[in-house]
């Protein structure tokens, strides 16, 4: 094994032994300014994944926070060098780990965390005018092979936990005692200007949006929405849609 | 009186005054209060992303200052190859605000595919002198600009060094027409922990190719043998000792772009913008 290779294993993993031919002025033991080095990883890295996820940590509470984001970065090191990513795959990890199973929600809370990041760093996008809407929904004709690209900074979340409530509970906005995690809901994260924000979306509205942003055309994602729930209203909904200036672009299929 | 012969090429065009790191919380204050600092340093890393607030404020806040982007995530120390995507990002982030300054470390900070976040130390030897200079050659000629190379701060050194660390800079900055970022705080801190003498350090470092000076706190523990240990923190004002040191060295050097760095317990706006101003006193003094 080269040097590096022991010393990056021995970093992240604190039973093995200090690194072979590290040399102090005054004889000390270099267990202890190792330590430094291990301690600086870690602690930086588990810093990294309590920025991106305030609410999860809320949730479980600073200290089990910290020792299962600790495992995680050694179970799982980092394989990205921007640190904003690092927490791409923590909720499969925290869907799995045992200590915290029994919260059955708490993945998915991990899940629109990082989507809340990933919207908040999604690409520009200018939205579509007005008036192009306008001439486009007026020619009736062509309404049904429309396509609509949504934002770059557009997620969706479809939970069998009630997600957007417990995250909504963490702003001080709803009171988490009136919660109940057990409820399926559907976030929508977007970035609106420069804030990251979300709605609560019924579960049709969800199915329609995972329907546009597979890239299917408006027709066909209007038609499965609606035969999913006949009182899926595709109208207002899709002036909601443009209201929060979410779709970027409007072209007739084939173009 | 300055050993940097006046006419020489400059290393950065920053301006020889001093600057702050940009953090994320002081976005929208920078842009309100228009600072009176000499640049503003942000991590190269922060701003690989594709939009969004932080490439909003960093086109906004560049409209109106000198920009230096510092790399703390190349691992140029590192025994495996440079990681080309993240040259390439590198590369795109500087062709997009163009820089007076770029700058990285003596380190290493990822092995394989594993990125381990901190600035690890390397053995001073030749081996590892040529690949370290192989990196840098790599990263200029893809880059196509000039680098600023820092001195660590070190908490363990190697029992294989067959050099002391000014002389493989010195070496470094000879064969691959780097710069050197001339890090007083890592200077202090590693001669505090390697029981050597701060003052003989800076005198040996190539100190006319320097570009561009660093300046932090650090935070203070004890080794095995219970002798002091200084970790380099970046949380706290700038030790005085350190500021003894950055005037010795402007008094070697003249007058140098210097960056108070901060990147934990991060104060409000204002506080920095006063530290920088202690910098630039002592920089006034070194012009006159």
């Amino acid at each position: 094994m080269s040097e590096q290779a022991y010393f990056s294993s021995a970093l992240l993993d604190p039973t093995l032994s200090v690194p072979a031919g590290l040399s102090t002025w005054n004889g000390s033991d270099p267990a202890s300014r190792f330590s430094v080095y291990r301690n600086n990883v870690v602690v930086s890295l588990i810093d990294a994944l309590a920025d991106t996820f305030p609410v999860t940590q809320q949730l479980v509470g600073e200290e089990f926070f910290r020792a299962m984001a600790c495992v995680f970065i050694q179970t799982n090191p980092a394989k990205t060098r921007v640190l904003t990513w690092m927490g791409a795959s923590f909720a499969d990890f925290v869907e799995t780990f045992p200590p915290a199973t029994s919260l059955t929600y708490l993945s998915d809370v991990v899940r629109l965390e990082m989507l809340r990041v990933r919207a908040y760093h999604a690409a520009d996008a200018h939205p579509v005018e007005l008036q192009i809407f306008g001439q486009a929904l007026a020619d009736l004709d062509a309404l049904a092979g429309l396509k609509l690209r949504l934002h770059p900074s557009v997620h969706l979340l479809q939970s069998q936990h009630a997600v957007w409530s417990l995250w909504t509970a963490h702003q001080g906005i709803l009171s988490i005692e009136r919660v109940d995690p057990e409820l399926a809901q559907t976030a929508l994260v977007f970035r609106h200007d420069l804030v990251v924000e979300m709605l609560n979306l019924s579960m049709v509205q969800g199915h329609f949006v995972r329907l546009l942003l597979a890239g299917e055309g408006l027709a066909l994602a209007a038609d499965a929405a609606v035969e999913n729930d006949p009182l899926f209203e595709l109208g207002s909904f899709l002036a909601q849609l443009i209201r929060l200036q979410l779709i970027t672009s409007i072209s007739s299929k084939g173009n | 009186m300055s050993i940097v012969q006046p006419g020489a090429a400059p290393l950065t065009s920053l301006p020889l005054r001093a600057g702050i790191s940009l953090k994320s919380g002081h976005f929208q204050d920078v842009l309100d209060s228009q600072p009176d600092v000499g640049f503003f340093e942000a991590h190269a890393e922060n701003f690989m992303v594709d939009g969004g607030p932080f490439h909003h404020y960093l086109s906004r806040i560049r409209e109106s200052y000198p920009l230096s982007i510092h790399g703390v995530a190349l691992s140029i120390g590192s025994e495996t190859p440079l990681d080309i995507d993240h040259l390439n990002a590198l590369k795109r982030l500087l062709d997009r605000y163009q820089p007076e300054s770029f700058s990285e470390h003596l380190a290493w900070s990822s092995h394989g595919d594993i990125y381990l976040n901190d600035l690890l130390p390397v053995p001073y030897t030749q081996a590892v002198l040529e690949r370290v200079c192989e990196h840098i050659d790599q990263v200029q000629s893809h880059l196509k600009r000039r680098m600023l190379l820092e001195n660590p701060a070190t908490y363990v050194e190697f029992a294989a060094s067959t050099m002391c660390e000014a002389t493989f800079m010195t070496e470094v900055v000879q064969r691959t027409g780097c710069g050197l970022l001339l890090d007083v705080n890592n200077v202090y801190v590693s001669s505090v922990n390697h029981h050597r003498n701060p003052n003989a350090i800076i005198r040996a470092l190539p100190l006319a190719q320097v570009g561009e000076i660093h300046l932090a706190g650090f935070a203070e523990q004890i080794d095995g043998a219970g002798d002091r240990l200084l970790i380099d923190s970046h949380g706290s004002r700038v030790d005085q000792a350190v500021w003894d040191l950055y005037a010795f060295t402007l008094g070697l050097t003249g007058p140098v772009a210097t960056l108070l760095e901060r990147d934990n317990d991060v104060p409000l706006l204002p506080v920095l913008v006063a530290e920088a101003a202690i910098a630039e006193g002592l920089l006034a003094k070194a012009a006159s």
